[in-house]
């Protein structure tokens, strides 16, 4: 008669058991202990996953009875945050170090995802060695320092030599306003209607891309900004806006950029360094200072004339007032998870990954702009590619995003903004006005400063 | 004698305890903790990331208020009635009813074509939809073979585009149970019909349709449902573009919740989403008990 209620309470007891053991299965075994690393890897972007490989050799065989763990996300910057976040939402799932974006780092830290480093970079050597712009990267508002940066970049005009030629423009070429872009573009559009003569991005579709390498060289070069620094406000109404998004109508609209189709194809880069700008399809380009490190040997579109077929020259302002230039920047850190269990042994792996030796070999192969002295004055940086010069020169006029926890909406709406003019949707006026309004919505009346 | 009874009848209910322990976690729990989570200001990242907030009502204020929302809403329902209700049920039906008096070889090929595109993951059906539509795509190879100048269709027409990749991939579904459905009917019933002088159009109106309704309302509800969740085929086809053109709820509450990173505002997308399935559904099941009446 109890033989079903025993089995019952059999299974019962059986169950328990195996949640149990599960739950203290989670528990690491003494002494041996375990670093997560979580990092970003694609199949044009595998400088870091080299760098964190060496890394993890050197440290294992340094660190006895240590484990690094190294976990890339093959994913686009913007799902590699999303899958970050996430990530870090929970103390069990966060890494102990991980690769972050520069424009991210404020509002991570005012989640409470960051580890703050001061004291651990007091005792480290090498931190005098950064330059102060790198500095201020890993600073959050409250002063102190959470993530430490791995290269930084700038971003200019990049020009096929050839085809400028072939449209009776002479080389080097640099141009003094925005007039002088249409001018050689329309040059060049004269001479072979099949040319995409100079392409900017624009729509949603190419993300930070969209704002980072076109929107934000055009509005920096007005006397109008997005964001006022001192009065911590957005900028509404500004005629430097509404004559950006003029800039990019023209494009488009006559030709001078791809179609709006292509524009809105979220790969449409991967056609601009693979194919247009290699095969002379193309005129121009604005891109980063990283582009080098998709031609060069080992790179995803291995191009060998690109030192000679190539030149780059910086993005003038509107109408060639001070300082006669505009760049923007942007780059990534390393940081130590808040809920690191061993954040001692996580800030020495982090340390040992920015040596000077890992330091130099990612940014020569991943193009970037160097962050340490030493690393600068090395020859084979310098000697990287020939437009490690031009690029460098750049720092002077760049511009760094205002990254706010509201920043990735603002962003948001002027790549809505873009998209709506190139394709013929709002005047750029009403682009701007409808701009206005979601930024007011977004951020409140009180957070906006009309210009 | 009592205690042993109530024992067994316990018994018997251990078969489901499995399914229900699976139900209660992975679909009943998330529906609860995203109901939960559209009341908060949760987010992935920023000061409420890891402590949100209860905001009450804040986010389904701020969602009548947002001009997205009701486009939205307008394109779901569009995309629901046009690839759902009568793309993959009437198409279904028409094939299956075909397949009833085609020749057996004939019915044979025609079942493994559609029924092909059902057995392929979602994933990668959205992406050979994809290769379809896009502008060197295949459709416009074969038009530029047959000298026609094929259009950009993710672009320019972007929700007939998941429309049809929607009806493709799922039209094998209706057909199967309206195959079963059509085996089913008596044939004496028809042939009756056919002596009393019924048209062709009227034994379908008249015998047949009222004959397989509860496998219509069936068929319906499930494709309805299925359709309204669909996420991946949208988003690999054309990720709610242009503009906005073809952004259905799922992708707005997407965007909303891991491109913003504003999770509160995203569920609430997703909540009013469950309740509009919820809607449908009980629509269909009313439908199905008229017909038991």
């Amino acid at each position: 008669m109890h033989r079903p209620a025993k089995f019952l309470v059999a299974l019962f007891c059986a169950t328990a058991l195996v949640a149990t053991s599960a739950c203290s299965a989670e528990q690491p075994a003494a002494e041996k202990k375990t670093l997560k690393i979580v990092y970003q890897k694609t199949d044009s972007f595998t400088a870091l996953d080299t760098l964190f490989k060496d890394a993890k050799k050197d440290f294992e065989a340094a660190n006895q009875g240590t484990t690094v763990d190294l976990q890339p996300i093959e994913a686009n910057d913007d799902d590699y945050g999303t899958k970050l976040s996430l990530a870090l939402r929970s103390a069990e799932t966060a890494p102990d170090v991980f690769y972050e974006d520069t424009f991210k780092v404020r509002s991570d830290v005012d989640a409470g995802y960051l580890l703050k480093l001061d004291s651990y970079l007091e005792k480290w050597a090498d931190w005098k060695l950064y330059n102060d712009a790198a500095k201020a990267a890993g600073t959050a508002d409250d002063g102190g320092i959470y993530a430490v940066p791995l290269g930084t970049d700038t971003r200019a005009i990049w020009y096929n030599k050839t085809v400028l030629q072939k449209a009776g423009i002479t080389v080097p070429w640099q141009p003094r306003s925005w007039d002088e872009i249409l001018d050689a573009a329309r040059k060049m559009k004269a001479a072979d209607p099949s040319l995409v003569p100079f392409n900017m991005y624009a729509g949603k579709a190419t993300g930070e891309g969209t704002v980072m390498q076109s929107f934000y060289e055009l509005l920096y070069g007005t006397d109008s900004e997005l964001y006022d620094q001192q009065e911590k406000k957005w900028v509404v109404g500004s005629q430097g806006f509404k004559d950006s998004l003029a800039f990019l109508k023209t494009l488009y609209d006559e030709g001078l950029a791809v179609t709006p189709a292509e524009a809105l194809d979220a790969n449409v880069w991967k056609k601009v360094f693979g194919e247009w700008l290699p095969k002379g399809k193309m005129g121009a380009t604005v891109e980063g200072s990283y582009t080098p490190s998709f031609w060069q040997k080992g790179g995803n579109y291995e191009w060998a004339g690109y030192a000679e077929d190539m030149g780059v020259a910086k993005f003038p302002t509107q109408h060639g007032q001070e300082p006669g230039g505009v760049s923007m920047s942007g780059g990534w850190t390393l940081a130590v998870g808040a809920d690191s269990k061993n954040p001692d042994l996580a800030f020495k792996f982090l340390s040992e990954a920015l040596s000077k030796k890992n330091s130099l070999a990612f940014t020569v192969s991943g193009s970037q702009i160097a962050v340490r002295t030493d690393v600068a004055a090395e020859t084979e940086y310098l000697a990287a590619n020939p437009f490690v010069k031009d690029v460098s020169d750049l720092v002077s006029v760049t511009h760094y995003r205002p990254a706010t926890a509201d920043y990735p909406r603002i962003s948001a709406a002027v790549q809505v903004a873009t998209e709506a003019v190139i394709t013929g949707a709002l005047s750029p006026q009403q682009a701007a006005a409808q701009y206005d309004k979601t930024v007011k919505d977004l951020v409140g009346d009180a957070k906006v400063v009309q210009k | 004698m009592v205690e042993r009874k109530t024992v067994r009848q316990q018994l018997r209910l251990l078969p489901v305890l499995p399914s229900v322990l699976l139900i209660l976690v992975f679909l009943a729990a998330p529906i609860l903790w995203s109901f939960h989570a559209s009341f908060t200001n949760a987010a992935l990242t920023g000061r409420n990331a890891r402590n949100p907030a209860w905001t009450g009502v804040e986010n389904y204020v701020r969602l009548l208020g947002d001009a997205a929302f009701p486009a939205s809403v307008v394109l779901t329902v569009v995309f629901v009635v046009a690839s759902a209700v009568v793309g993959q049920n009437m198409l279904g039906l028409l094939i299956a009813g075909l397949m009833t008096r085609a020749r057996k070889p004939v019915a044979a090929v025609v079942g493994t074509a559609v029924v092909a595109a059902w057995v392929l993951p979602e994933i990668v059906a959205a992406f050979a939809a994809y290769a379809y539509f896009s502008k060197d795509g295949t459709l416009n190879q074969v038009l530029g073979g047959a000298g026609v100048a094929g259009a950009d269709w993710l672009y320019a027409y972007p929700m007939v585009a998941v429309v049809l990749a929607n009806i493709w991939r799922g039209t094998a579904f209706s057909m199967l149970v309206y195959r079963a459905a059509l085996a089913d009917v008596p044939q004496d019933i028809s042939e009756a019909a056919l002596m009393d002088g019924a048209a062709g159009w009227q034994r379908l109106v008249f015998i047949t349709l009222p004959l397989i309704r509860s496998s219509i309302a069936t068929n319906l509800m499930l494709v309805t449902l299925q359709t309204l969740a669909v996420f991946t085929l949208i988003w690999v086809m054309t990720a709610g573009g242009p503009s906005s053109a073809s952004t259905t709820l799922p992708v707005l509450a997407y965007q909303e919740a891991f491109k913003f990173g504003d999770i509160g505002y995203g569920t609430a997308i997703a909540s009013v989403l469950i309740v509009l399935g919820l809607v449908f559904g009980i629509a269909y099941v009313r439908l199905l008990r008229g017909d038991k009446r």
